[in-house]
């Protein structure tokens, strides 16, 4: 776990770099608060994906703590961002859901397209295995070519059982099936993989209703947990997104995928704000062990510091 | 696909559209809105930067001042800048001299490329092309039984082979391509991160060996301000010929195909929507550029007006219509001066907000055909002195023209009308006469 926060580390270094040396140069022989500079902060904002909300509500706190103290050294600068926006990221560590108090615990992953749903799946059912609890992994994804041979795959690598049907079943009878197995075989974990859907297509919306609705029909408190995963490339779409997934299922937490790059997935702090779901993982490479609990001080420090 | 963003722009230039006189002030109330429509829409925040410098220096430049509607002629400026982000005319796959072509798609996990692989399989297939489909992603779990299920749905064939590189795959590959007689291979390489040096050496690599017709680039188009530094990263790495931009079936509104266009300098070939293999199109910047000007043009229509009024004669007309002697011979140049303009509907697509509630309705310029001969079917005296037509002259005219009496009427009435507004308007002065006429069939 150390070589992968080092990694992860390893990942900001380089955004820290790149974001601070920016504004390092900018307030480098500048100590008074003026337009160049909250334009700086501006940029640093909007090119992490804020938003122009948000990065607006960022500098107008920033202009109100400011206001008739014009001098300012860099430090307090970072200082008062950095606080700001951990305080906006952050949430209570009971969100984080306990896992295994009933079994099987129900997890269903969802998300547009390509955002890498499968293998933030391989990666969970990895650290899940490691704690010694019994996964099932579910492929309720019966559209996409080679998804389900994709999630087998996985499931030998961290040794998990799996479930499936052939392409083109139905995706909420897996679903069913998968419970009615993981019940019988005394499993921990149950997750269900999703195919990729777009929060625009109405019937496909309706899919992942159903999905969720056989699974609460099997077991009232199912599902416990409906991730949702989130390219860090995203831009001011994610929002939406989010919301519309959040309005159909109910998302309880987002799983921030490729922040190993050079994406900065700014996005989750204007949808934490306006819809009150957090980060909970944070996905950093394509090995099974590069999945990180969500930390919003190392996050909010990859921007900045 | 910019639907939404040409809209909220033409909402932010709206208010500028009737401004007679701009001040700094109402220039930077648009600009800062122009300004938040494009970051909001995901254009990469120099990108916008940029844009809204080159329009700020062009709206306060002595031309717009001068000019007779100022407020629109920043409008143009906005709309021209717009389409200049978006490109010329579409650029479509070159293929090589001799067979087979080699069209290399690369780009970010999950952008979408082996889908577009398979989308191009079958477009290639529809132009009596043979493709292959080449898996030469060795990394990603079950990638190449993805491109194979896909290969077979649209009966093209797929090459693939285990535990071997990336290269050796396509060597070996073009020797099955010479043996089946396909023409066109279709590389679908591994995602990878644009900072991932190894991952991207073996581009190089692959590059250098195989030597590929086409490099395109896949995009997803719901990236955010990222989507530069990674196109940026591949262009300077492979130096692709163009773009291609993939999930363009959400509700993204496409501001990183602008920038990302606008960065590397390189075409979007294509736009891609959906997982439905037909779904697939080429990207046409001309057309959704002209939809761009579509959304009202007065600035050309008063180009139009200029260019096809005769100096000469609008100074002869407006002292005619000073002494009041506004005659029928007139009245028939001002119409083959609206008829040097265009046709009627040409000229609706000029106006703000009726050319899109015109587009393809047919307008009638029968009726002006008919006003016309009408005229023409008046003697010379009838034409200078509309009053001494009596019943019996317009019986004749009516039957000369074909038009019915009551048309006859109608025109003599509306003609009416027209001398009296005019002898208003003499009084008022003749400044804005050509803009003017109210011609109202």
């Amino acid at each position: 776990m150390a070589e992968n926060l080092g990694k992860w580390k390893f990942g900001l270094q380089r955004t820290r770099q790149k974001v601070f040396g920016k504004l390092a140069n900018i307030l480098a022989g500048k100590r008074s608060v003026d337009e160049a500079l909250l334009d700086k902060i501006e940029e640093v904002l909007i090119e992490a994906d804020f938003g122009v909300d948000t990065t607006l509500k960022l500098i107008e706190a920033f202009k109100e703590v400011v206001r008739g103290n014009m001098s300012w050294s860099e430090e307090t600068v970072y200082f008062f961002l950095k606080k700001r926006i951990v305080e906006m990221v952050s949430f209570e560590k009971e969100q984080m859901n306990q896992y295994v108090i009933e079994k099987p615990h129900v997890i269903v992953v969802v998300g547009v397209n390509g955002t890498g749903k499968t293998t933030t799946i391989g990666k969970l059912a990895y650290r899940f295995s490691k704690d010694g609890l019994k996964v099932l992994l579910a492929c309720a994804d019966t559209f996409r070519a080679g998804a389900g041979e994709q999630l087998s795959v996985w499931a030998d690598r961290v040794s998990a059982d799996i479930v499936q049907q052939k392409r083109g079943g139905d995706a909420a009878s897996v679903a069913f099936d998968a419970l009615d197995a993981a019940q019988s075989r005394r499993t921990d974990v149950l997750i269900v993989d999703t195919a990729g859907r777009f929060h625009t297509k109405m019937n496909l919306m309706e899919e992942l209703k159903k999905i969720c609705r056989v699974l609460k029909r099997k077991m009232e408190t199912a599902p416990h947990e409906v991730l949702f995963v989130l390219d860090a490339t995203t831009g001011q779409n994610g929002m939406n997104q989010v919301k519309l997934f959040h309005e159909a299922v109910g998302v309880t937490g987002i799983v921030l995928t490729k922040l190993d790059g050079t994406a900065k997935g700014g996005m989750v702090i204007s949808i934490h704000q306006k819809l009150g779901i957090p980060v909970k993982w944070v996905g950093i490479g394509e090995g099974r062990e590069d999945l990180l609990e969500f930390n919003a001080e190392s996050f909010v420090e990859g921007l900045f510091e | 696909m910019f639907e939404d963003l040409i809209q909220k722009l033409d909402v932010a230039v709206r208010k500028l559209r009737g401004m007679g006189k701009l001040t700094e002030k109402n220039i930077g109330e648009s600009l800062r809105t122009i300004r938040r429509v494009l970051l909001e829409a995901d254009v990469q925040y120099k990108v916008v930067k940029e844009f809204i410098a080159r329009v700020q220096s062009k709206a306060v430049g002595e031309e717009v001042l001068r000019s007779v509607t100022p407020g629109q002629l920043v409008v143009k400026i906005v709309h021209e800048e717009l389409v200049s982000l978006l490109g010329q005319a579409n650029v479509p796959i070159r293929f090589g001299k001799t067979p087979p072509t080699i069209i290399m798609i690369v780009g970010l996990q999950g952008s979408g490329k082996t889908t577009f692989a398979g989308k191009l399989g079958r477009q290639l297939t529809k132009m009596n092309r043979h493709p292959m489909l080449v898996a030469a992603d060795v990394y990603r779990p079950a990638a190449e039984d993805q491109l194979a299920i896909l290969g077979e749905s649209i009966n093209v064939p797929v090459f693939s082979m285990r535990r071997t590189t990336p290269i050796k795959i396509v060597q070996e590959a073009l020797v099955a391509a010479r043996k089946q007689n396909c023409d066109t291979l279709i590389l679908d390489t591994a995602g990878r991160l644009h900072i991932d040096e190894k991952m991207m050496s073996e581009l190089d690599e692959m590059q250098q060996a195989v030597k590929p017709t086409e490099v395109l680039f896949v995009a997803d188009g719901m990236t955010g301000q990222d989507a530069v530094r990674s196109a940026e990263s591949f262009l300077n790495r492979l130096d692709f010929d163009g773009i291609v931009l993939t999930k363009m079936d959400g509700d993204a509104k496409g501001g990183a195909a602008l920038s990302i266009r606008y960065v590397t300098g390189k075409p979007i070939k294509f736009i891609s929507a959906s997982e439905k293999l037909d779904s697939i199109e080429p990207f046409h910047p001309d057309r959704i550029a002209s939809r761009i000007l579509g959304m009202g043009d007065v600035v050309s229509l008063v180009e139009k007006a200029q260019e096809a009024a005769d100096a000469k004669k609008m100074e002869k007309l407006a002292q005619k219509l000073r002494k009041q002697e506004f005659t029928f011979e007139d009245f028939f140049d001002q119409l083959q001066q609206v008829k040097r303009m265009g046709s009627l509907s040409q000229i609706a697509q000029m106006v703000p907000g009726l050319g899109r509630k015109v587009g393809g309705m047919q307008m009638d310029d029968d009726a002006l055909v008919k006003v016309e001969a009408v005229i023409q079917s008046m003697t010379v005296e009838e034409r200078q002195r509309p009053h001494i037509i009596n019943g019996s002259r317009r019986k004749r005219i009516a039957r000369g023209s074909g038009a019915t009496i009551q048309d006859v009427n109608r025109l003599l009435k509306q003609f009416q009308m027209m001398q009296k507004m005019m002898k208003q308007m003499g009084r008022f002065g003749m400044k804005k006469f050509p803009g003017r006429v109210q011609m109202d069939f």
